[in-house]
């Protein structure tokens, strides 16, 4: 009993920054669409059970990269981690669509040396030659989550939606930061790299303190990974899917989970 | 290239002195309305006309604070004219010759657009949109139905932020 409990919250530390699994992971950005010569967006990310309410923990950004519209790598800036959230700011100089991502992955082993049971924890680079000589019962279980949210400056553009293949990762029809009260918007959903069929998407709307209905909608992917959701009313939203799949003998498992946050305006 | 759109408004200007019968200008009057409030700021507005599928075809006018202050850049409220800045706002290149402009008092205020600068619009059925937005208050926007090919007005009005806004088609 006590090593399910131990071995609970090992499973749980392992899937940073998703620390506290109950809980949802949100990066919410100030603005989404901005006008001018140069802007300020700052962002706020937590994990709670109310998207966007920081009231449970921080999250932190160890996986944090902003892109800019030409691919180059931005520096965030005044980050700071409180009790609830941790917050950064972006400097917009170019004109397009940043993505800002806090991405994290790796591989986590439980094994058995010595008739003991032991567990490990690193990049997919270092697994299997870091695992200790004579480990038996080996099951491991390749990790990858993205957090992220997309802000423009001025006219749209869309080189940073280009996927990594690693991981799943939100492919846009619709620009993230042309989204309207009332329209549909349709983005693809693909697993390292290949359309994520089949998949589960959860969707739910910022402000819930100030009502009763939760108001979440889910919605299911087709063959090409597709999606398409009609934005019942303007605000900020979170999309969500995860993709699970168990350790089988020798093969790797995988554990493979996405969030985005969009705005939706009126 | 930039300069050419403007020969030919003067163009189509001096033609439309000459022979008014011949200019199909096309001209908005838009009634920006007195508002008694505390801290009054003139609206952003924009001018624009729309196919009857709601997509744009022609920015017509933006007014805008032209300067910068010591809040920021006149253009950074731009966005604040959510629906003309979603439609093709935002892919312009502003200031633009004969289309921004600063902002305007309240009163009737006139836009008026030569034959030249629409030649590229068929004739059919199109709307007229106007959107204002105001600095610690509201947004609205007005869509006026017209016709593009022989004289017509039309008329809309609005009920916060704007008032009547008159379309008028003068061939």
């Amino acid at each position: 009993m006590k090593k399910t409990i131990t071995l609970l919250a090992f499973a749980a530390a392992l899937a940073a920054p998703m620390a506290a699994q109950a809980h949802r992971a949100w990066m919410a950005p100030t603005s989404t669409s901005l006008s001018g010569n140069d802007a300020w967006v700052g962002f706020d990310a937590g994990m709670s059970n109310g998207v966007f309410i920081p009231d449970h923990a921080a999250m932190r950004m160890n996986g944090l990269v902003v892109t800019a519209p030409d691919g180059s790598a931005v520096q965030p800036e005044h980050l700071m981690q409180g009790q609830y959230r941790t917050t950064f700011d972006v400097h917009l100089t170019q004109n397009g669509t940043y993505k800002v991502a806090n991405v994290m992955g790796g591989v986590m082993a439980s094994y058995k040396l010595n008739g003991e049971q032991k567990r490990w924890r690193g990049s997919a680079a270092e697994y299997p030659a870091a695992l200790p000589e004579g480990a038996t019962e080996v099951q491991a279980t390749r990790t990858a989550s993205r957090i992220e949210t997309f802000v423009t400056l001025n006219n749209a553009t869309d080189g940073v939606f280009k996927p990594t293949g690693e991981g799943l990762e939100l492919v846009p029809v619709t620009h993230p930061n042309d989204l309207a009260a009332g329209e549909a918007a349709t983005f693809k959903l693909v697993k390292d790299g290949q359309p994520a069929a089949d998949l589960e998407v959860t969707i739910a709307r910022g402000g819930v303190r100030y009502r009763d209905n939760p108001e979440e909608m889910t919605v299911k992917t087709g063959a090409d990974g597709a999606f398409t959701v009609t934005w019942p009313e303007a605000g900020m939203y979170w999309l969500n899917a995860s993709v699970r799949a168990p350790a089988q003998g020798e093969a790797l498992g995988s554990n493979a989970s996405y969030v985005a946050v969009m705005e939706v305006l009126p | 290239m930039r300069l050419l759109p403007i020969v030919i408004t003067t163009a189509g200007l001096s033609l439309a002195a000459a022979a008014p019968a011949l200019a199909a200008d096309l001209s908005v009057t838009v009634d920006v309305p007195r508002l008694n409030t505390a801290s009054y700021h003139r609206p952003y507005v924009a001018v624009w006309i729309e196919r009857p599928d709601q997509t744009a075809v022609q920015t017509l006018a933006v007014w805008y604070q032209q300067t910068r202050n010591n809040e920021g850049d006149g253009k950074d409220w731009l966005k604040d004219l959510r629906t003309w800045w979603r439609k093709g706002g935002r892919a312009m290149s502003l200031p633009a010759d004969g289309v921004s402009g600063a902002t305007r008092a309240p009163g009737r205020q006139t836009v008026t657009v030569p034959a030249a600068r629409l030649r590229g619009l068929q004739p059919g059925q199109y709307t007229v949109v106007v959107e204002a937005a105001r600095e610690l208050g509201g947004r609205e926007v007005v869509r006026v139905p017209f016709r593009w090919g022989g004289a017509n007005t039309a008329n809309a009005s609005g009920s916060t932020e704007l008032g009547a806004v008159r379309v008028t088609v003068s061939r």
